[in-house]
């Protein structure tokens, strides 16, 4: 640059700088220094720090019809409208309900707290309306709430369920870290079927392996499975696991 | 760096020589490797879970073979020697590259502004959205922000970059097949991306929305480019690297670390396009928002900042203000910026120290922004009248006046009494907006609109008349967008946080829907008119290229030199 040729004096600060303009490879390490700081910092506490997930029963890891759900609700992209990250603001708690703790998505991947709630917050939708109307508001959500901008997924109810291979993503999961056991990743298939079934023969055993696991034919046709089944049993689930008549806040202060 | 070695034996100097043509080292390999990855794609495809992820096989075979044939017809039709490095002691530069990025910005554009201009009618009438898989909202958002930020602005910072680093050094572009292999690898994933979305192949995290095998083809045409770029920059007959190429090394080297940390995932298996990222609730949050508010810093600020300080010094005639402000802004912008991600988690799950971290630093990332603009908009000092003349140049400069605007809007918006009230509503959405439209478009457009000529090597553009209609109309359009957005944003977090006097919620969530209505049909029609500015360009684009040519008396090459910072 032109104003770079009026004369400045020797080693000032600026000359020194000439170093990085004159090795790029200095530019590079010097670029990567900088940028790792506040990457390093922010991060990697949250691995090692007790306070960053609370101490809290009842989060269980999703079942097998439940994870294909959720993997249905990434499909289609519900977080692009919906959040699912309640904050303590009086308004969303009384709106929402209780705000979301960090270990309620402990082991969601990837997370979906959202950032835009052109539709309202789902982090705990779980038991607020009935199936009927959840299998309706998705086939047609004018029909049940005629302002709604929610576009129409009738063809959930219509597609069967293709998760032949939910075991091999329960398998990926436990390999982070996530409670799946071998007897679960095994009986995956079989859970799959039991928890859409109403009254089901097996439905203890898949109550003994996901305690609190809600168990019946979520789309009202026992023809087969369909994505719906399985979308609808995660909304069911969503924040139903932590009892908060139990949960003690003042134990969790970070 | 030395000079060319004139007359060493693998350098050809431009001196017709007898040369044997033999296949190069490149040419072989890369054929070899396109060979390798259509057989391995040809097997996935063969035992595909799901279709989608079969198409997906089979257009990378597809492609892959297409490559092969090109690189061996390519190899038949040239001439023996490789591309002179010079020509009559002036660099040899290599502009076919930039030329492809240029076309693919301009096309994928317009692709991601219409896909914008779809999603906005959606939100104002929903049976727009035809109750099928692949044209509903949450399908569509990715394939508009995928389109604008990464195949447009990529196609931009991938062009522009490659013309710098050439003219800044002085030196032809390293690599014969390299650069086409960076431009067109990348186009390549740019596809990948949008099909996949359309037919619901996501991560499910925004902004990293690519899956698994996606991201591996990205990660090695980013490697490809640093090289590139950092190989040209070895070659550079000045001493000094120049100021906008700092800001191109920060953005490649940046945005590849954010990729690789972000997108760390293990497929269900290589049949299968679906993966779980490593990473898991808060962990997740705050590394995908370290990565989305770096994409932003890095591919949205750091990259055009590179255009920046090359066209508008170029355009105005002027030297840039200031050097000692480039380099504190510089250091300062990169260090800054990398903190500021959980602004995106206030009063969510993230530990408190976070996100206080996160709101200190967003609000000292108002200086060193600041600093960049003032360093863009002073250089115009002695040439201000310009901006009555050249539209072209007013872009530009209008670009950084949005810039400005919008980094001050986000550190405002990052303090957390200030994002109780906007997070999760359509002010996010206008702040977004203008410095998507104001800043990062503008300065692309004004980017293009002095490039297309100099590439292309014609006298002008084909008319300023039209380039000044494309002014005014997307600016209208982006007045229209962006105070839409703020009054719906401030509208529905006033509503959602509204008592009556008995201190009930006064309003039901879909009450507070159906007040955005209005803003939302307004916002699309902005959204139209900033469409149809694009498309004049395009047309203005066309027309200067089809005009005839003109000798190379007034090429670029023939302009004084930028001198290199001291």
């Amino acid at each position: 640059m032109t104003t770079a040729t009026t004369p400045a004096p020797r080693k000032s600060l600026w000359q020194k700088h000439a170093f990085f303009e004159k090795n790029s490879i200095w530019l590079v390490i010097g670029i990567l220094l900088v940028i790792s700081v506040g990457g390093l910092v922010e991060i990697v506490p949250l691995f090692y720090l007790k306070s960053t997930i609370e101490k809290v029963a009842g989060v269980r890891p999703w079942t097998p019809l439940e994870l294909a759900g959720r993997n249905i609700y990434v499909r289609e992209g519900c977080y692009n409208c919906h959040s699912q990250m309640i904050r303590p603001l009086r308004d969303e708690v009384e709106r929402y309900g209780h705000y979301s703790l960090a270990a309620e998505s402990m082991y969601d991947r990837p997370f979906q707290w959202g950032s835009k709630r052109t539709g309202p917050d789902l982090a705990r939708v779980g038991g607020k309306y009935s199936d009927e109307w959840q299998r309706q508001h998705l086939a047609d959500p004018r029909s049940v709430v005629p302002g709604s901008i929610m576009p129409g997924y009738p063809f959930l109810a219509q597609d069967r369920l293709e998760a032949a291979d939910i075991g091999q993503d329960m398998k990926v999961n436990a390999l982070y870290g996530v409670p799946y056991t071998e007897e679960m990743i095994a009986a995956a298939q079989a859970d799959l079927r039991t928890q859409a079934t109403t009254d089901a023969a097996d439905a203890d055993a898949l109550q003994a392996r996901y305690p609190g696991a809600q168990i019946r034919d979520f789309d009202g046709n026992p023809a087969f499975v369909s994505e719906a089944d399985a979308l609808i049993a995660y909304l069911q689930a969503l924040g139903t696991m932590v009892d908060f008549r139990l949960y003690d806040d003042k134990a969790n202060i970070r | 760096m030395p000079q060319a070695a004139m007359g060493a034996a693998p350098d050809p100097v431009g001196v017709p020589r007898q040369i044997q043509k033999s296949l190069t080292f490149g040419e072989g390999g890369l054929a070899a490797t396109f060979v390798l990855l259509a057989l391995s794609s040809l097997t996935v495809a063969s035992g595909a879970e799901t279709a989608a992820y079969a198409f997906h096989a089979y257009l990378t075979a597809l492609a892959s073979i297409a490559a092969v044939f090109v690189i061996i017809n390519h190899h038949v039709e040239r001439p023996a020697a490789l591309p002179a490095r010079e020509i009559d002691g002036r660099p040899n530069y290599n502009f076919g590259p930039v030329k492809f990025a240029t076309v693919a910005a301009v096309f994928w554009g317009i692709a991601g502004f219409l896909v914008g201009v779809i999603i906005a009618f959606q939100l104002a009438f929903p049976a727009l959205n035809f109750d099928l898989p692949w044209t509903a909202f949450g399908r569509l958002r990715p394939l508009h922000t995928s389109a604008v930020i990464f195949a447009f602005g990529g196609n931009v910072l991938i062009g522009t970059s490659f013309y710098v680093v050439q003219r800044t050094c002085h030196a032809r572009l390293v690599g014969y097949l390299a650069p086409w292999f960076v431009v067109l690898g990348y186009n390549f994933f740019i596809v990948v991306a949008g099909t996949g979305y359309l037919l619901g192949i996501t991560q499910g995290k925004e902004y990293a929305e690519p899956e698994w095998y996606a991201d591996l083809w990205l990660t090695v045409v980013w490697v490809t480019y640093l090289m590139v770029f950092l190989g040209t920059i070895w070659r550079r007959r000045e001493p000094h690297i120049y100021v906008a190429n700092w800001f191109y090394l920060a953005f490649i080297v940046t945005i590849a670390v954010l990729h690789l940390g972000n997108n760390a995932a293990v497929p269900v298996s290589i049949y299968s396009p679906k993966s779980y990222i490593v990473w898991s609730g808060v962990q997740d949050a705050m590394v995908q928002w370290w990565y989305g508010h770096n994409a932003v810093g890095f591919f949205l600020t750091a990259g055009f900042l590179a255009i920046m300080y090359y066209f508008i010094p170029k355009r105005a005639e002027r030297p840039v203000y200031s050097y000692r402000l480039s380099i504190v802004h510089f250091w300062a912008l990169i260090f800054i910026y990398i903190w500021a991600g959980p602004h995106h988690l206030h009063y969510t799950a993230l530990p408190d120290w976070a996100q206080t971290l996160g709101m200190t630093f967003s609000i000292i990332l108002w200086m060193p922004s600041w600093g960049g603009m003032i360093n863009g908009l002073m250089t115009l000092s002695g040439a201000w009248d310009k901006l009555r003349t050249d539209p072209v140049l007013r872009m530009l400069v209008v670009s950084v006046a949005f810039y400005g605007m919008s980094t001050f809007e986000g550190p405002m918006m990052s303090v957390k009494s200030v994002n109780s009230l906007s997070h999760y509503t359509d002010w996010t959405i206008g702040h977004v907006h203008s410095g998507a439209l104001g800043w990062v478009a503008y300065i692309s457009f004004g980017a293009i609109y002095c490039l297309v000529p100099w590439l292309w090597n014609r006298r002008q553009l084909y008319s300023l008349k039209l380039v000044n209609w494309h002014f005014w109309i997307s600016t209208l359009g982006i007045v229209f967008y962006i105070s839409a957005m703020w009054v719906a944003g401030i509208l529905q977090g006033l509503m959602w946080r509204a008592y009556t006097s008995l201190g009930f919620l006064e309003y039901s969530f879909i009450e507070t829907v159906e007040a955005m209505h209005p803003f939302y049909v307004i916002r699309a029609i902005g959204g139209v008119l900033f469409l149809v500015g694009a498309l004049i360009m395009a047309f203005n684009l066309w027309m200067t290229v089809r005009s005839p040519d003109v000798e190379a008396a007034v090429s670029p090459a023939q302009n004084p030199a930028l001198l290199p910072a001291e």
